[in-house]
């Protein structure tokens, strides 16, 4: 340990009320850090970071002179910074600063009081030989670019992109698809309003691409990702439409002028229930409203023949450029928003609900288009035979709270299930049928609306559809189904006859969300959906500074909510742009060039590419700025030249011995 | 509750080298090994500290240390927790492919592997060593590792570095038949 008589270490041991006392005798640990050399003082206090423990510590500082500072109490994740910034306020180096965390890594672990103490005894007494060692350094900040990215363009990434750009910031929406407007833009109506999807949707696409202040980028996906909080540099992948949108007008004569009379390919945006051509538009609102042409089945990129019927049509405009390329375009961003959204689960590897068997087995996405009036039935409910059903059967919780496929409750699953029965009530008149296990009505007007759809008729039985199966015992077109149900209320199991069937089915993270994250540096939780940085206080945050989420793609949430958490993102980002500058980790890395033998290893270790080296002084250099602080190049120097600030080889050790020499 | 350091803190104090200490702890009714664990910021600490809020139990053996990242874990902070004493030592990281500092888990990994070879060379159990991938909402993984951790580090009792050592002769011959087969390449006069 670092013997220097001027050490003066002030510790703190917190109660936090009964979490922390309540299983460790702390007057005895304050006792015990008296004892420990250059500790000038040893506390406790029932709340360390009240606004009264915090007095305490800055009136000792000035007081009794202390030039250390060690707070016994809860993870340094949530406290570091306000006990760094009361040494600052008392004038001492806020680097000098060392919390031993006795709350979450102790008291709330272990069951044996003795055990616990003499654990709290090791890490208390590891953070006083830590903190001998600190070293009083300089704050580090870095600039940030008034400008935002947002990634993914459904109604999170609107609402975000729009609530920035009205505040007058730079913004690029980046949408993977031919248009902006997501999950959102295929529902017919939003509950428990009733309101029409696209009636709200479609004003605010057109407000992202009217708006002078956002860039959009659609048919686009993030290629990669460097830099940082900041100064992000993204590469964005732009797909080739074939048709240049800066001149074309969206009048669509190109569709109706291609040589494909009949639309005959499946349209992914109806989920495959409508066709479409070799050169289409989702649907008629798109934004942009500029057509894109698929070139798997065009004629002429595929096969170079084609009589071009579409570029006749689109005469003087002359938009159409078959020659097209995908595009890589950097931009530089000082923060980003991430509202990549959700994917409806695929029902079909569930064997015993039949869907993609029995035709008339639905996702609950599919009948949404069916009820569209933008829709493959311009909004007539029809069977796969054209037919009107006459008894639907609704099956809820379809990949959702089910140890098999999902655990979590996908949270919309009941209300859209409701609409549905409502919905198709109202346009069939048809008999329906819903399956619940539990229904989850808990928002506002939610459990009115609920009402109201039983008012209205719709049978609700209370248990999990066992199976599906078909009335004729084929279940080819035009055969019923019968849905068996256990019904729990009555205690018997019950064959209803259905002619259609609508799985309400999970909300699940997207099939590329791993590589997303990954691209951003955030982590997920253990259903793959985005994690933020703090479940309560930090739910737009990410662990990657300037990284904010936004919708679905942090977990299965509807639109009211995924409004919100836009808003809260686009706040976020703001207040950091706004602010023009953050902090820096004060952990860096940097080389004694007495040490340095000019080996290299270093650099090759560094991915910031940080590390430099100084031929004329056959040193490595290591660039603060750019260095993020994880101390790889320090763990593999062999002449211990790397050194790095705060976790140095000293504090390491230091804390090693402190805390095997309590054990 | 003790107000002083406990017993085996006095019997090891600080210019004593307690590098075969170790037995004395196990010598005590149940042996508790010590487990030093150096967990990375990013992921691991933020698990174990998603455990603690949780209220996840687990062994209370172990000793947490937070670098920023898996990849600053030195592997002298290795040797160095067995000289002080460590029955085992845990390295927790993100998992491969979700290292805050891009891939830096991966020199981790390598590290790992070079450093189970290298304990089994001077007479340590490789298993004393492990390496845990836990993500930051994996806090009952984590807890779980370290209580599995300490229960398999029971079964292969105290860290006796010095009769490990001896009770295999031939280990000591081999260092010395491979510094006469490198003599040259590592300048030594043998």
């Amino acid at each position: 340990m670092k013997h220097d008589e001027t050490l003066r270490i002030g510790v703190y041991v917190c109660h936090c009320g009964t979490n922390i006392a309540g299983v460790l005798d702390v007057e005895a640990l304050a006792h015990f850090a008296e004892g420990l050399p250059h500790v000038a003082l040893a506390r406790h206090y029932k709340y360390m970071c009240s606004d009264p423990g915090q007095e305490l510590v800055k009136r000792d500082i000035l007081e009794y002179n202390l030039n250390r500072i060690v707070v016994a109490a809860c993870s340094p994740n949530l406290h570091e910074p306000t006990f760094r910034r009361a040494a600052e306020d008392a004038g001492l180096n806020r680097f000098l600063v060392q919390m031993a965390n006795i709350r979450e890594q102790v008291a709330w672990v272990t069951d044996d009081s003795t055990e616990a103490f003499t654990k709290a005894q090791a890490h208390l007494a590891a953070a006083i030989r830590r903190v001998a060692g600190h070293e009083a350094l300089e704050r580090q900040f870095v600039q940030i670019q008034p400008r935002a990215m947002v990634v993914g363009g459904g109604i999170a990434g609107i609402e975000a992109a729009l609530t920035l750009a009205e505040a007058g910031k730079d913004v690029i929406l980046v949408e993977r698809e031919p248009t902006i407007g997501g999950h959102m833009a295929m529902f017919d109506k939003t509950f428990p309003t009733l309101d029409c999807a696209a009636c709200i949707l479609t004003p605010k696409m057109t407000a992202v691409k009217l708006h002078p202040f956002i860039k959009l980028l659609t048919y686009s996906t993030v290629e990669s990702v460097e830099g940082s909080v900041g100064n992000y540099r993204v590469k964005v992948r732009r797909k080739p439409r074939y048709i240049d949108e800066s001149l074309c007008v969206g009048c669509m004569m190109c569709i109706d002028g291609c040589v494909f009379t009949q639309a005959k390919f499946p349209n992914p945006f109806d989920q495959g229930l409508g066709k479409r051509k070799p050169v289409w538009i989702p649907f008629p609102q798109a934004v942009p409203p500029v057509p894109v042409v698929d070139p798997e089945v065009c004629l002429q990129i595929a096969r170079g023949k084609c009589k071009q019927g579409c570029v006749t049509a689109c005469g003087e405009r002359n938009a159409f450029r078959f020659d097209q390329e995908e595009q890589i375009e950097e931009y530089t961003v000082g923060t980003i928003i991430v509202a990549t959204g959700f994917k409806a689960f695929d029902p079909s590897v569930i064997p015993y609900y039949g869907y993609g068997r029995y035709p008339n087995v639905y996702t609950s996405l599919e009948v949404e288009r069916l009820l569209n009036a933008g829709g493959p039935t311009a909004g007539k409910l029809t069977l796969r035979d054209g037919s009107t059903p006459k008894r639907v059967g609704i099956v809820h919780c379809v990949g959702s709270r089910d140890a098999n496929f999902h655990p979590y409750c996908s949270r919309v699953c009941c209300m859209y299930s409701l609409k549905l029965a409502h919905l198709v009530k109202e346009k069939t008149g048809a008999e329906v049928f819903n399956c619940y296990i539990d229904v989850r009505a808990p928002g506002k007007s939610f459990e009115e609306f609920f009402n109201r759809v039983q008012d209205e008729g719709t049978q609700f039985i209370r248990g999990k559809v066992a199976d599906i199966t078909p009335a004729n015992g084929d279940g080819a077109e035009g055969g019923g189904l019968i849905m068996n149900v256990d019904d729990t209320l009555l205690g018997t199991i019950r064959k209803i006859p259905v002619d259609m069937v609508i799985l309400a089915v999970a909300l699940e993270p997207q099939a590329d969300a791993s590589d997303v994250r990954r691209a951003f540096g955030i982590s997920c939780s253990a259903e793959g959906f985005f994690l933020e940085k703090h479940p309560k206080l930090a739910p737009v945050n990410t662990a990657n500074d300037g990284v904010f989420l936004a919708g679905a793609c942090q977990g299965a949430k509807d639109i009211p909510d995924t409004v919100a958490q836009a808003d809260a993102a686009a706040a976020k980002a703001l207040a950091l742009m706004d602010a023009g500058q953050i902090e820096l980790e004060p952990n860096t890395a940097w080389v004694d060039e007495e040490m340095c033998s000019g080996c290299q290893t270093c650099i090759s270790l560094c991915p910031f590419k940080a590390i430099r080296h100084d031929a004329e002084r056959k040193i490595a250099v290591i660039d603060p700025a750019l260095c993020k602080g994880c101390g790889t190049c320090v763990a593999a120097c062999p002449s211990g030249a790397a050194k790095q600030h705060i976790f140095g080889d000293e504090q390491i050790s230091e804390e090693l011995e402190g805390l095997m020499n309590y054990v | 509750m003790s107000e002083t350091p406990n017993a085996q803190a006095d019997s090891a104090p600080e210019g004593d080298s307690p590098i075969f200490s170790a037995q004395k702890s196990g010598q005590s009714s149940e042996y508790k090994p010590r487990v030093a664990a150096f967990l990375c910021n990013w992921c691991s600490y933020t698990a174990s500290d998603l455990a603690g809020t949780a209220r996840i139990h687990y062994s209370p053996n172990v000793r947490i240390i937070r670098v920023m990242c898996s990849g600053r874990v030195d592997p002298t902070f290795v040797l160095k927790s067995f000289a002080l004493g460590a029955d085992g030592v845990l390295i927790a990281g993100c998992h491969p492919g979700d290292c805050h500092y891009i891939d830096q888990n991966y020199k981790t990994m390598r590290r790992y592997t070079m450093l189970r070879y290298f304990v089994e060379q001077m007479g340590i159990e490789p298993d004393r060593l492990r390496l845990v991938w836990a993500s930051a909402a994996e806090g009952q993984y984590l807890a779980d590792s370290i209580t599995g951790f300490v229960e398999d580090l029971k079964k292969l009792g105290p860290l006796n570095w010095k009769a490990n050592w001896e009770e295999n002769g031939e280990r000591a011959k081999a260092l010395e038949d491979i510094v006469h087969e490198h003599a040259e390449a590592m300048e030594v006069q043998p």
